[in-house]
């Protein structure tokens, strides 16, 4: 099978999927307990006010009749209307997207690098205290929770030392880099170690395969061996792992956004759930569905690219 | 994720007690106003909720832009009883059906002056049967269509049925006047003491100083509401000087913080009621033998302690203590094992199995349902602690179980009886309906006899202590912090008129 008919054939199974998750999304918050006017009324639900703000919102319709409107909608790029603000969905859409592929490109952007470098000298220097130390930092930073890590970060750097803004409160991310630096620790902390590891697998296995065995054989180079040769094969695999990576950080990564105080996709859907908002948590859903889809369409084509051999499976 | 913040939470308040361990006192508080300044309060937001448009009003953090920007006619005192703001002066007429105020001299952001058509125009947008605004149910026994405008700064209410309690309407949650015909607040203008510049939904909001105000102008220049949904983060943008104010903490925190010097630490008390509600339409409460087990079984100092870390105060199973009306002669209700256990074999409850229902809707109120299941031990009552969904609560809880976790915020005496204590009332939640009790209610809010106001309302609270389904346990703080150098910060309970007022706070 060639490329362009794998991509189109993965393409629209994506949209089947995208399609699934927005229908078992709104089954799934149809199930939850109470409704957006008994939500909004909170401490004070008097019956008579309740009954209101469904009628004003136009929760006494069918629901199914809400779901079909809403389909309809969504080839035309019309998510519907929030209904608890009365504001557009898409202004929710596009208002969170904004911080959360901020932090998801620098994180990746750093990630990328550290990790492969970190793998690649782990793997040639196999046994060494130096992949003993690599791997010891990587394993520990793993094992400590997002929530934990943040914590500490932001009492002891951002609290008591005071280097370093504790939170992003109130601020514009790509004006105040400096709001960055503690969550994109906390982001690159698991996966820099999940990656590398990979890496460093994959590199002491292609290491040790015939065909670099036969390149040595042939006297090319140790770096070209190294970089041209066993490195492409080494990264196939961590490439899957990269791409679930990737769809976590565009998922919002909840508790960061919490902690740190950055309007961010995972911020909103939290509310929008609190606030049983359904047409706002409808349009995370196929945010969140579209974007797994590509990452890993994307990620089986690099996996593809770099080794060939690899059967890929739809 | 709920276990995961809760754990989170205990770590940081932990973390950060540590951290500042090593840290001395010596910044002087700030004592003299001075002129000039940002402010950045940080309030816990909804995101997707939060809107500009005073009438939907519902969180604390729009309450408190609201109160900015806008004003209402009248808003409560520190005691919780109405004080005019925008209304000058009101006068009821003998038979209090009829109430004619007068407005004072303001004007809007935008230069027009505030008039009589506003006010009315306000309203007519509030109790539009279309809608649904939360100050509606105050404001329903206005006759509106027999309302009038008798010149440009007096207004004629006509009422449904006599009510001398009217100023506790026009100082409703959420009852702000607004120019005639506003119906988009994407820019709002109001006639508050700040005026609007931007808004950022989730994010942030900022105001500037309106040198025009009726009041005064505020001494800041400007002020910015930014949104920080935990407390911790809250109380680390306040820390790390990202920001000067951070509304809403926890007991915790102002404990960790209360002696240090780079936080000052401000409770109003009595700011919001804990309590259990034991619902009278059905077994087993529907015996009042057991409801006085009930409250003899609590340990209120124990919860205060536990539940509130000390950062509140004992009730006596009445709402709104230091309130206006409130029947502070009633002998304070203690801990008696020996009398519950007895009424409760006088009622026949030995053995029984009571289900708590309780939720994280509210801060505290598991931890208050846990202590107080524990105290229940020996007593022959057993009671089950269940845990519900915190988005539907309210509702769920309204309906459903005969006993619940509750807390109130302040409103005056006589709203939370009209609310909640009526045959009719929309939130009764104790399902407490005595045609009797009813009666004594009309006598209250519709006599003009300020002493056989003050009797009949003491007469209703005696009711409601002795048998009454609301075990009010104890009065929460209302915690906020600031940085040292912040100064006019008032501790009047939350949601009155002096709480969140920045026009009369200053950068020292």
């Amino acid at each position: 099978m060639n490329l362009a008919s794998y991509t189109a054939r993965r393409a629209a199974l994506g949209l089947v999927q995208v399609l699934a998750v927005v229908t078992l999304v709104f089954v799934l918050v149809q199930a939850l307990p109470g409704d957006a006017a008994v939500a909004l009324a909170g401490d004070n639900p008097d019956p008579a006010r309740i009954a209101q703000i469904r009628a004003a919102m136009g929760l006494d319709r069918p629901v199914l009749e809400r779901f079909v409107e809403w389909l309809a909608g969504l080839p035309r790029l019309d998510f519907g209307v929030s209904l608890v603000s009365g504001r557009p969905v898409s202004e929710f859409l596009f208002g969170a997207i904004g911080p959360t592929a901020v932090l998801a490109t620098l994180t990746l952007v750093l990630l990328l690098p550290i990790s492969v470098m970190a793998g690649v000298l782990a793997a040639l220097r196999e046994g060494s205290l130096l992949d003993r130390a690599l791997t010891s930092i990587s394993v520990a930073l793993h094992s400590i929770p997002e929530f934990a890590l943040a914590v500490v970060l932001i009492a002891v750097f951002g609290v008591q030392l005071a280097w370093l803004p504790p939170t992003a409160v109130g601020a514009d991310l790509l004006s105040q880099p400096a709001v960055l630096v503690l969550p994109l620790v906390v982001l690159l902390a698991r996966p820099i170690c999940s990656i590398s590891r990979l890496v460093r697998a994959g590199m002491v296995d292609a290491l040790a395969s015939d065909y670099v065995r036969h390149a040595r054989r042939l006297g090319l180079g140790e770096t070209r061996i190294r970089f041209a040769h066993a490195l492409p094969n080494a990264l196939a695999p961590a490439v899957q792992q990269v791409a679930r990576t990737t769809d976590w950080l565009l998922g919002g990564v909840i508790v960061v956004e919490a902690v740190f105080v950055i309007p961010g996709l995972g911020t909103v859907l939290v509310d929008a759930v609190a606030g049983r908002d359904l047409p706002v948590v409808q349009g995370l859903a196929v945010v969140f569905a579209v974007s797994t889809v590509a990452v890993n369409l994307v990620a089986d084509l690099v996996a593809f690219r770099l080794a060939p051999r690899t059967e890929v499976v739809a | 994720m709920s276990l995961n913040r809760r754990g989170f939470l205990g770590l940081t308040s932990g973390l950060t007690v540590a951290t500042l361990a090593g840290c001395g006192s010596g910044a002087a508080p700030a004592s003299t106003p001075r002129a000039g300044g940002r402010l950045r309060a940080a309030f816990a937001g909804g995101g997707a909720k939060e809107v500009l448009d005073p009438h939907l009003a519902n969180l604390f953090v729009e309450a408190a832009r609201s109160k900015a920007m806008f004003d209402k006619l009248a808003d409560l005192g520190d005691d919780v009883s109405p004080r005019p703001r925008l209304a000058e002066k009101w006068e009821p007429s003998a038979d209090l059906t009829r109430w004619r105020i007068t407005l004072r001299k303001a004007v809007f952001h935008d230069g027009r002056p505030v008039r009589a058509q506003d006010v009315l125009a306000s309203y007519a947008r509030i109790l539009d049967p279309n809608r649904a605004f939360r100050a509606k149910s105050s404001l329903t026994l206005i006759d509106l269509p027999n309302s009038r405008a008798v010149d440009d700064r007096t207004v004629e209410f006509a009422l449904k049925r006599p009510f001398v309690e009217f100023p506790n309407a026009l100082a409703a949650f959420g009852a702000y006047i607004v120019p005639e015909g506003a119906e988009d607040f994407t820019k709002p203008v109001g006639s508050g003491a700040f005026s609007f510049v931007s808004f950022e939904p989730g994010r942030s909001v900022l105001l500037k100083r309106n040198p025009e105000y009726w009041e005064g102008a505020p001494l800041l220049d400007e002020l910015e509401f930014v949104i920080a949904n935990e407390e911790s983060a809250r109380t680390n943008a306040l820390l790390g000087g990202q920001v000067e104010y951070a509304h809403d903490l926890t007991p915790t925190t102002a404990r960790s913080h209360a002696s240090g010097d780079r936080m000052t630490i401000h409770r109003s008390p009595n700011s919001a009621v804990q309590a259990f509600a034991m619902k009278l339409d059905r077994a087993p409460f529907d015996n009042r033998d057991l409801r006085e087990a009930l409250f003899l079984l609590a340990d209120r100092p124990q919860l205060v302690e536990s539940v509130l870390a000390g950062s509140g105060q004992v009730g006596n199973d009445l709402f709104g203590k230091g309130y206006q009306h409130y029947a502070d002669e009633i002998g304070q209700r203690q801990r008696d094992l020996d009398k519950a256990k007895f009424l409760i074999r006088k009622a026949g409850a030995e053995g029984m199995v009571i289900k708590l229902d309780t939720s994280t809707a509210a801060a505290g109120m598991v931890e208050a349902a846990t202590v107080f299941a524990d105290q229940a031990k020996g007593s022959g009552l057993t009671i089950e602690v269940a845990v519900g969904n915190k988005d539907s609560y309210w509702a769920d809880t309204l309906k459903n179980g005969s006993l619940s976790s509750f807390r109130s915020g302040a409103m005056p005496i006589e709203t939370h009886i009209a609310q909640r204590l009526l045959t009719g009332s929309g939130t009764n939640v104790t399902k407490w309906a005595r045609p009797e009790f009813d009666a004594l209610y009309e006598k209250a809010v519709s006599t003009s006899d300020e002493a056989v106001r003050t009797e009949t309302y003491r007469e209703m609270q005696r009711v409601l202590h002795a048998e009454g389904g609301y075990l009010m346990w104890g009065f929460a703080d209302w915690i906020v912090g600031t940085t040292p150098k912040v100064g006019g910060i008032s501790t009047a309970p939350a949601n009155t008129l002096d709480w969140a007022r920045f026009d009369k706070v200053w950068i020292g």
